[in-house]
């Protein structure tokens, strides 16, 4: 019998994931302790500080990591490297803006969640709670717990560490789509639906774990590698395996065929969640299967690689053809989202020979101009007859002419939709435009043909809704007469969210050369 | 021999096991039908068909299972942890230590916040 050798754990490269997670239990604390006036003050604290420090961490790691010191711990089954670092930077990156706008509140001093989970919509108690002045406080340590999944999920080696990853990103971002304050049934029925398809998504992810296994015996990514290169046999079932893999995570990005959930979720769960989950869990998945192609499978490139192609066209198409014809505008940036997915996979077909800096640069992007879109929306807002401020209004038709209403947020949203829609001195330009020449480069010529068409269809929608907000007056609406949306004046953590996110959108559309340079160091894998 | 032979031959003891005690009890077995055969298995207290108050059930029974659970995933590490509590060592001892305080957390969560009073 061998004796029990206890697995070399890299503490230091840690750091940013021990940060967050301790924050995480921190938080529950501070929900267990702490009295209820000043919970949710002590609450945003916590999880506005933890990204600002785990970013700090990363900093330290970047310097001590980048140029030649990669390495792979606990018996390989975590990686530290180039890329997972510039990873796991843009997530905390998002966290921060992210976080800011889920801690905003409205001028009358109601956030964006329900006072109290456990009370059935509708019902006395919920109402009893909201006059109490309830709050839902959990919902800041829940966000970081899930944030500590994605940085897991960017440096995970192993099937297994990221199966994990995969539920501790995923199932706090399960209760958090349930909490919204308004449309309550609506909230919970997408949070049962993403539930479900994710538990669903997670059990065929686990059987190609299974059946990869079968085939090289080992779990982590280096001797699946081997095992292919080595060439055992039974190819079929290797092949079988990471393309079930990789249905569990194009699952979590939302590329068609598995984006049925994508539009559902992004309506039904509270704005600010639905800004932080489309955008940070489409980076950690998106770092995840670039790292699983580029460490286990390039034995197998020519096996995935039509499978890819597919599903990118497929996400691209039906994405802009049905964010078309949406007229909710939750919906319409989601299956927008759907698209984008389909235009990042064009930069992943490309791994290989493309660079992942890319890839990454792409999601930076995507991410800054996604969290400011849901961010405005949060502020759109209709009022009842006395005027108080009520639910979103997601109404298209609710948007027109807002640009002569609020200037300024209308500019904002109109920024964040050019760059979806990938205009030039936009981020979402360069971030188009080096993923296309990188999978150009890697001699996908029809694929590449296929994004740029499938961008000048969608550059319609997102021109569509700038001409509603500021070239439409709001009686010229043809649709059935729809209360008109008010802005809400922003409060000052969403002000600073927004700005960030548009300097983001900005400044990487005019001067990217400074990211683009550090992003190009960081595209390294470690095997 | 091949060696999943032996697995083969437990299922089959598996299945004859399961099908004769079935089989058994309704040859031989006595037969009396009454109502309350016929209602869900409730270990002993009267079924009820919904949850009172218009279909929910009460938070208190998914807070009664969570907490469970809670316990249920510390023991299923502790035993194996037993076992081989030698062979880990310190290293098993801290990563265990760890593991405890970490579950303790949602417990304390649990308990300050009223989830462990009854009424």
């Amino acid at each position: 019998m061998t004796t029990f050798q206890p697995p070399v754990i890299d503490w230091a490269a840690l750091t940013p994931v021990l940060v967050i997670v301790g924050a995480g239990v921190l938080g529950v604390l501070v929900a267990a302790f702490a009295p209820a006036a000043r919970r949710r003050s002590i609450q945003v604290v916590v999880a506005l500080l933890a990204p600002l420090a785990a970013l700090g961490a990363v900093a330290w790691r970047w310097s001590e990591v980048v140029g030649g010191g990669e390495s792979t711990f606990v018996a390989g089954q975590l990686a530290e490297d180039g890329f997972g670092l510039a990873a796991q930077m843009i997530l905390l990156v998002i966290a921060l803006v992210g976080f800011a706008v889920l801690a905003s509140r409205l001028p009358g001093g109601e956030d964006a969640f329900t006072p109290q989970g456990a009370s059935a919509p509708g019902s006395a108690y919920e109402e009893a709670a909201r006059k109490a002045g309830l709050e839902q406080t959990e919902v800041y340590p829940l966000a970081l717990f899930s944030l500590a999944g994605m940085l897991v999920f960017t440096m995970a080696n192993d099937l297994l560490v990221l199966f994990v990853a995969l539920e501790v990103l995923s199932l706090p971002l399960y209760v958090l789509t349930a909490l919204a304050r308004r449309r309550r049934v609506l909230s919970q029925e997408a949070a049962l639906k993403y539930f479900l398809l994710g538990a669903f998504s997670s059990a065929i992810f686990l059987f190609g774990v299974a059946l990869l296994f079968g085939y090289s015996a080992s779990l982590t990514y280096a001797d699946i590698g081997t095992a292919a290169t080595a060439s055992v046999g039974m190819d079929g079932m290797a092949v079988v395996g990471l393309l079930m893999v990789l249905t569990g995570l194009l699952f979590k990005v939302g590329a068609v065929p598995f984006h049925a959930w994508v539009p559902d979720v992004y309506q039904g769960a509270p704005t600010p969640v639905t800004g932080f989950m489309a955008a940070a869990t489409k980076t950690a998945a998106f770092a995840a299967i670039a790292r699983l192609l580029y460490v286990a499978a390039p034995g197998f490139a020519w096996d995935v690689e039509p499978a890819l192609w597919v599903v990118a066209i497929a996400s691209m198409l039906v994405g802009t053809v049905l964010a078309i014809v949406q007229t909710d505008i939750k919906r319409t940036l989601a299956y927008s989202s759907v698209a984008h997915a389909g235009f990042a996979l064009v930069a992943i077909v490309s791994l290989p020979e493309g660079g992942p800096d890319a890839l990454l640069f792409y999601l930076l992007a995507y991410s800054f101009a996604t969290v400011g879109a849901f961010a405005v929306v949060t502020l759109v807002r209709e009022r009842d007859d006395a005027g108080n401020v009520t639910g979103e209004a997601t109404h298209l038709s609710q948007w027109a002419g807002l640009g002569r209403r609020s200037p300024v947020l209308a500019a904002a949203m109109a920024l964040f939709l050019l760059s979806f829609a990938g205009i030039p001195l936009t981020a979402g330009f360069l971030g188009k435009f080096t993923a296309f020449v990188a999978a150009a480069d890697g001699g996908a010529w029809p694929l590449v043909a296929v994004a740029v068409l499938a961008s000048i269809a969608a550059a319609f929608f997102y021109v569509r809704v700038i001409v509603l907000m500021f070239f439409t007056r709001p009686e010229e609406s043809d649709e059935p007469q729809r209360q008109r949306a008010q802005a809400v004046a922003p409060g000052a953590l969403t002000r600073v969210a927004l700005v960030v996110c548009a300097a983001g959108t900005l400044v990487l559309g005019v001067w990217p050369t400074p990211v683009l340079d550090l992003l190009a160091q960081a595209a390294r894998f470690v095997v | 021999m091949n060696p999943y032979v032996p697995i083969l031959i437990m299922m089959g003891v598996a299945a004859v096991m399961a099908i004769a005690g079935l089989a058994t009890s309704a040859i031989i077995g006595p037969k009396t039908y009454n109502r309350a055969k016929l209602e869900a298995y409730e270990c002993g207290i009267m079924p009820t068909p919904h949850a009172l108050g218009k279909g929910r059930f009460n938070i208190k029974y998914y807070l009664v299972a969570m907490t469970f659970i809670v316990f249920d995933i510390e023991v299923v590490f502790l035993y194996p942890w037993a076992v081989a509590f030698s062979d880990l060592a310190v290293f098993g001892l801290v990563a265990m230590l760890g593991f405890i305080a970490l579950i303790t957390v949602p417990y304390i969560y649990e308990w300050r916040r009223g989830a462990l009073d009854w009424d």
